[in-house]
């Protein structure tokens, strides 16, 4: 093998992407062999359509965390826009357009997002402890000031979520599923993340700035814009996907959607997202997102108990995040590297 | 004498102070086309400011900076790139996370206004920023995964696509090793063959005499002298930095006491085998060797960070178990490493709290109650008797200079009851006067029944300081020897020449 070969495969082994993958195929083989019903056309399709909504939510963390930041307020967000959205929808009896749903819902995710932007960007605190607090009051806002009750999607969002590309059948137990097509809306926020962060200047910096915020003011990026824009872009993906599942469930069903936050978080740096800030792909995301949806939903096939489920995605998560953070520390430390910067030295 | 032509910068009568502080009282500088200026100058002598006013970050009270014949007085930092200033912190002001190619091209098309990125482009960038120094490196890589000194080519690479005109290099050398240093020299040669001006900012003398052409010093933000490098010597030159005459003498050891550390045939695999030495009272034993001699490796397993595989550490005569830094502390043993920031000090805590730090326990009561007058008292003694320089004790040790936070790092030793203190690098990005200020308190160290273990690089440093030495290669002693019967040139052959022995 050539220098430059062996360099590449050396990149790819330091990849969370790739164990990612690993583990995915493993699990789906294990599953598999043990019931014989993971590769059927129905439970596939279950797969993808359970994976929807939390990638499109993985997308947007992994945006914010790409930027050195954190956003515990996304789900909180998602659950405002939608409601509104749902009960504007409900009394006014819309039926025009499926794109204005998706323009209220997402104008509430910006206006959210951009809430959070400001009072990051202006009295410099910790995004964490902010949208920490934003969390509560977007909360507190649905439950309080519009007294949010479960309600049933209105009548243009049930079509858009009944909305299908196919029906699979599984032949042995004639169960169906079908396969939405909200699909392609997941397939857009992809599409068009994937073009900002790889081939915009503003992507750029979002990943420069999560590098270090400090070189990235001298080198000529306007640090305060990109993270409006990042927060605002959460708040965006967070309105879409919320109207999303509200098609998908046909439903507004806010209080099952509060406190997923932390999940979909774990998915994204299990994804191989850096919680510092400045590394992650999508690629990463949406294998994350979808290796946490297989543990929960096809668990249940080879007679895993709900509660165990609960164990493997947790233990999923520690042993994921801790083989990227052991591969940092061995880059760093350890009596191991101390040889191998004394070879480098003398070599 | 000559023309205004050929001088690319003039900054003149600079004043600049933060709150009551003066920085900059009426400094002036000049630097001329393809010349190596040093600025030279101990912590706080107001270099780092004056830099940040040509680079356009601080705007100065009064003065003016003339850059290419066009005379400013309030600079902005778009004005000095534009003039083809060019500024490699120490930091580098890298992106850890993106490539090397990334790191190189993103600034020039940032400065184009470009919108949307093109990698066809930013690889002929970068091949091209690259070529100008003629350095190679895999593109692809992450900048985090490289070396300093590969970290900084990237930083000066970054800085020739901007059409430098004149860079400022801020202690480029702090972390690079002796190879590295010398092929950095060779790169600002040839940026200075290529008509680019330099101003290198360095407190190191022996640096300083090997690149540069003239000097600048700054001491308490005045200029002290302007002056070709040949004009002065090593002697003067400290002088001129310090406003202080340092005469040193041979430390020498004439009544050496009993036995305080004796090492075994320690080994550890991979590191370093079959040493053996004694350090007495009253000697100050030093170490040396090329990085990855095994010297650092041999320091931890004195101090329990490592554990040696073979061999045994005798402590006052006794076999000493030590697995551990606290068996190591127990033992009487202090270490104060290498990289003081991040192994030795907590940079946002006061300084009080770090010097007491060690002694925490045993200043605690059985209610785990301590006792916050007598630990404050001790290190109001602790800061008198090692003369550091500070405003007040809950001040964050972040804001001492190098030299200072040093005198902290030893403070925490000093309040713990000491038998053994093993320095590595104790004066690594220390200036000259606090330098011979922690010389001097490693002698008294020693006269006080201390034995003192010194590792370092720098010869010039640990011959007149030591008075018996050893030198390790390829994780071996290959000499022992006293200080007094031998010379740096003697010394630094051994240490690189694979043959050599003595």
């Amino acid at each position: 093998m050539n220098e430059l070969s062996k360099r590449k495969w050396n990149r790819l082994l330091s990849h969370n992407e790739f164990y990612i993958a690993i583990i995915i195929v493993a699990i789906c083989l294990l599953i598999e062999v043990r019931s014989g019903q993971f590769f059927t056309p129905n439970n596939l399709v279950d797969i993808v359509r359970s994976g929807i909504v939390p990638c499109i939510f993985g997308i947007g963390v992994l945006v914010v965390m790409l930027s050195g930041g954190i956003d515990l307020s996304f789900v909180p967000i998602a659950a405002l826009a939608m409601y509104i959205t749902n009960s504007v929808m409900l009394d006014t009896g819309f039926s025009g357009s499926i794109v204005v749903p998706f323009l209220l819902a997402g104008g509430i995710g910006i206006a959210c997002g951009a809430l959070n932007a400001v009072v990051i960007s202006k009295f410099n605190l910790p995004t964490m402890i902010v949208t920490l607090g934003t969390s509560s009051i977007f909360t507190g806002l649905l439950r309080g000031v519009f007294e949010a009750k479960e309600k049933t999607a209105s009548p243009i969002l049930m079509e858009l979520g009944s909305s299908k590309l196919f029906t699979a059948q599984n032949a042995d137990s004639g169960l169906t599923s079908d396969m939405p097509s909200t699909l392609f809306i997941l397939l857009g926020v992809v599409v068009v993340t994937f073009i900002l962060l790889r081939y915009t200047t503003l992507g750029r910096g979002i990943y420069a700035v999560g590098g270090d915020p400090g070189a990235a003011r001298r080198a000529g990026f306007r640090v305060t814009r990109i993270q409006f824009f990042v927060y605002c872009y959460v708040g965006l993906l967070a309105g879409i996907a919320g109207v999303t599942r509200t098609g998908m469930s046909q439903a507004a069903h806010f209080t099952s959607l509060l406190g997923t936050e932390l999940t979909i978080i774990a998915a994204t740096v299990l994804g191989g997202a850096r919680i510092t800030g400045g590394v992650g792909t999508i690629t990463g995301t949406v294998l994350g997102a979808f290796l946490m949806t297989i543990v929960s939903n096809s668990l249940v096939l080879i007679g895993v108990p709900t509660y165990w489920q609960q164990f493997f995605t947790g233990a999923l998560i520690v042993i994921g995040t801790g083989i990227s953070v052991y591969q940092a520390s061995k880059k760093y430390r350890g009596s191991l590297s101390l040889d191998e910067r004394a070879k480098e030295e003398l070599g | 004498m000559e023309h205004s032509g050929d001088i690319i910068l003039k900054a003149e009568k600079i004043v600049k102070s933060f709150g009551g502080v003066h920085a900059l009282k009426g400094v002036d500088l000049e630097i001329r086309r393809g010349e190596i200026h040093c600025l030279a100058g101990e912590n706080g002598c107001g270099k780092s400011t004056l830099i940040k006013i040509i680079s356009g970050d601080y705007v100065a009270d009064s003065g003016s900076v003339t850059l290419n014949g066009t005379r400013y007085t309030k600079l902005t930092p778009i004005e000095s790139i534009g003039e083809g200033v060019q500024v490699i912190y120490q930091d580098f002001a890298v992106f850890p996370n993106l490539t090397v190619m990334e790191n190189i091209a993103a600034t020039q098309t940032l400065m184009e206004h470009k919108k949307t990125v093109n990698w066809k482009h930013y690889r002929e960038i970068a091949q091209e920023a690259v070529s100008k120094i003629g350095f190679s490196i895999d593109f692809d890589e992450r900048v985090e995964n490289l070396s300093v000194a590969n970290k900084q080519l990237v930083a000066i690479s970054r800085a020739l696509l901007m059409s430098a005109k004149l860079i400022i290099m801020d202690e480029p050398t702090t972390a690079l090793t002796k190879k590295e240093v010398a092929a950095l020299f060779k790169i600002i040669k040839n940026l200075q063959a290529s008509g680019i001006s330099i101003l290198f900012v360095s407190h190191k003398m022996d640096e300083v005499y090997e690149i540069c052409d003239r000097l600048t010093v700054f001491r308490n933000g005045e200029n002290v002298i302007t002056t070709d490098i040949k004009e002065v010597d090593q002697k003067k030159f400290a002088y001129y930095m310090t406003g202080r005459e340092f005469k040193q003498e041979q430390y020498t050891c004439a009544h050496p006491g009993e036995t305080v550390l004796e090492v075994q045939d320690l080994g550890l695999p991979g590191a370093y085998e079959d040493i053996s030495f004694c350090v007495r009272k009253g000697d100050i034993y030093g170490i040396t060797g090329l990085l990855g001699s095994g010297r650092t490796e041999l320091a931890l397993s004195l101090f329990g960070m490592l554990r040696a595989k073979t061999g045994r550490i005798l402590i006052g005569g006794k076999q000493a178990r030590i697995h551990s830094v606290a068996d190591a502390q127990k033992y009487g043993i202090g270490y104060v490493p290498e990289d003081r920031a991040t192994e030795a000090l907590f940079l946002p805590q006061s300084i009080e709290n770090n010097m007491i730090v060690s002694v925490l326990d045993s200043y605690t009561d059985k209610n785990g109650v301590y006792h916050a007058g007598a630990l404050r008292r001790l290190a109001e003694e602790w800061r008198e008797s090692l003369h550091i320089k500070i405003r007040r004790l809950s001040d964050p040790v972040s804001s001492l200079s190098g030299g200072n936070q040093q005198k902290v790092v030893l403070a925490k030793w000093l309040a713990s009851d000491l038998r053994v203190l093993i320095l590595n690098g104790p004066t690594v990005g220390v200036d000259i006067g606090s330098k011979y200020d922690i010389h001097q308190i490693l002698r008294d160290l020693a006269a006080q029944g201390i034995a003192i273990i010194m590792i370092s690089d720098d010869l010039s440093e640990l011959l007149p300081n030591c008075n018996r030495m050893m030198i390790m290669r390829g994780g071996r002693t290959v000499c022992e020897m006293d200080t007094s019967s031998t010379t740096e040139r003697e010394v630094a052959n051994i240490i690189s020449d694979t043959a050599a022995r003595c």
